[in-house]
């Protein structure tokens, strides 16, 4: 007789309840990742947009006007030309490239960690590959999540992307030079954002100009 | 495409767990509300099985529908919408079902190990 159902029909199998996280394997990573950071007094933000948000723009001059040391891990798919524009600022990066795939994960990040090394009490940025969906769901381990986007983007780009966009600790609108010379609503902006994302604090900076950065820098260095 | 990497990690989770055991059957559970595209889930299960001990496994996908609760006025509702509103206008809801992304249960094949007699 069969163990399972006792039936007398062998021909099926044997259900094996595994009741197994999909994503258990990274999140546990993720989480080493984040005691090994707070070990050693190092806070690390996971930078997430659309590709041409002007992210590294963003980087460049957030790592030189902070006043904190900073390093970057950078995430592509292909090319080093991020942590090129990253490493001529003078500050530390290495460049993760994913081929095929579309986020960056937790294994990726405790390796690029491993290699960058940083210093106690520094600050590390992630800038993930540039993709409003796949970043989501993977944690990091990071210390808090960065949503940037820009007003060359429309509106509603909060509510195209609501899954991205709700795991936001921060939203920066970059780009805000650009105002006069686009149709770009910035409260149409605030109300699609307040619909996927209520609370978190939301800067109107551009990275070009410089404008409202002080208000970012005030947030990362607020931070525990 | 996070599907891809999900679907890989699926088949490696099955494999650790059961070694080379001819697996038939996989049971995903995948929340309506966890960002995660079914079909693409099922497109790549076909490519990611391909020479493991779980190529030609029948796949089932259970999708539980979204529940959330209102912080504002503590209404309770259902949705399958991403952006997640309740009735009163609040999008300040906590999540409640709906997220999941579980491996249930895997079937093997017939093993004398599991016949008595
Ligand atoms: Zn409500």
């Amino acid at each position: 007789m069969c163990a399972t159902c006792g039936c007398e029909d062998h021909s099926h199998g044997t259900v094996i309840n595994l009741e197994e996280r999909l994503l258990a394997r990274n999140d546990h990573l993720a989480a080493h990742v984040r005691e090994w950071l707070a070990g050693i007094d190092v806070r690390a933000y996971n930078l997430m947009s659309s590709p041409g948000s002007g992210k590294t723009t963003l980087l460049e001059r957030t790592v030189r006007e902070l006043g904190v040391p900073c390093s970057v891990i950078e995430g592509d798919q292909e090319t080093a030309f991020d942590a090129d524009r990253i490493r001529a600022t003078g500050v530390p990066a290495v460049q993760v490239n994913t081929g095929a795939g579309c986020h960056l994960d937790a294994v990726m990040v405790r390796k690029a960690l491993a290699e960058l090394d940083p210093v106690a009490g520094s600050v590390v940025f992630v800038e993930n590959v540039g993709n409003l969906v796949c970043p989501a769901l993977f944690d990091l381990g990071e210390t808090g999540r960065v949503v940037i986007l820009s007003v060359t983007e429309g509106e509603d780009k909060p509510l195209k992307y609501p899954h991205l966009v709700r795991t936001g600790d921060v939203v920066l609108l970059n780009k805000v030079d650009l105002l006069p010379y686009l149709d770009f609503s910035v409260d149409r902006f605030l109300r699609c954002l307040r619909q996927v994302n209520p609370h978190a604090p939301v800067f109107q900076v551009s990275a070009r100009t410089g404008d409202g950065l002080a208000d970012w820098y005030d947030w990362l260095s607020l931070l525990p | 495409m996070h599907e891809l990497s999900l679907t890989q990690g699926v088949v490696e989770a099955i494999t650790a767990r059961l070694g080379s055991r001819r697996v038939v059957m996989v049971r995903l559970e995948i929340g309506k509300l966890s960002g995660v595209v079914v079909d693409s889930v099922r497109f790549c299960f076909d490519l990611v099985v391909a020479g493991t001990s779980v190529a030609g496994a029948r796949l089932e996908i259970v999708e539980p529908g979204g529940r959330a609760r209102c912080r504002d006025c503590a209404v309770e509702f259902a949705t399958d919408d991403p952006i997640l509103l309740c009735p009163c206008g609040s999008s300040d809801v906590e999540v409640l079902v709906g997220t999941e992304l579980l491996i249930k249960a895997v079937e093997v094949e017939p093993d004398v190990r599991d016949v008595r007699v």
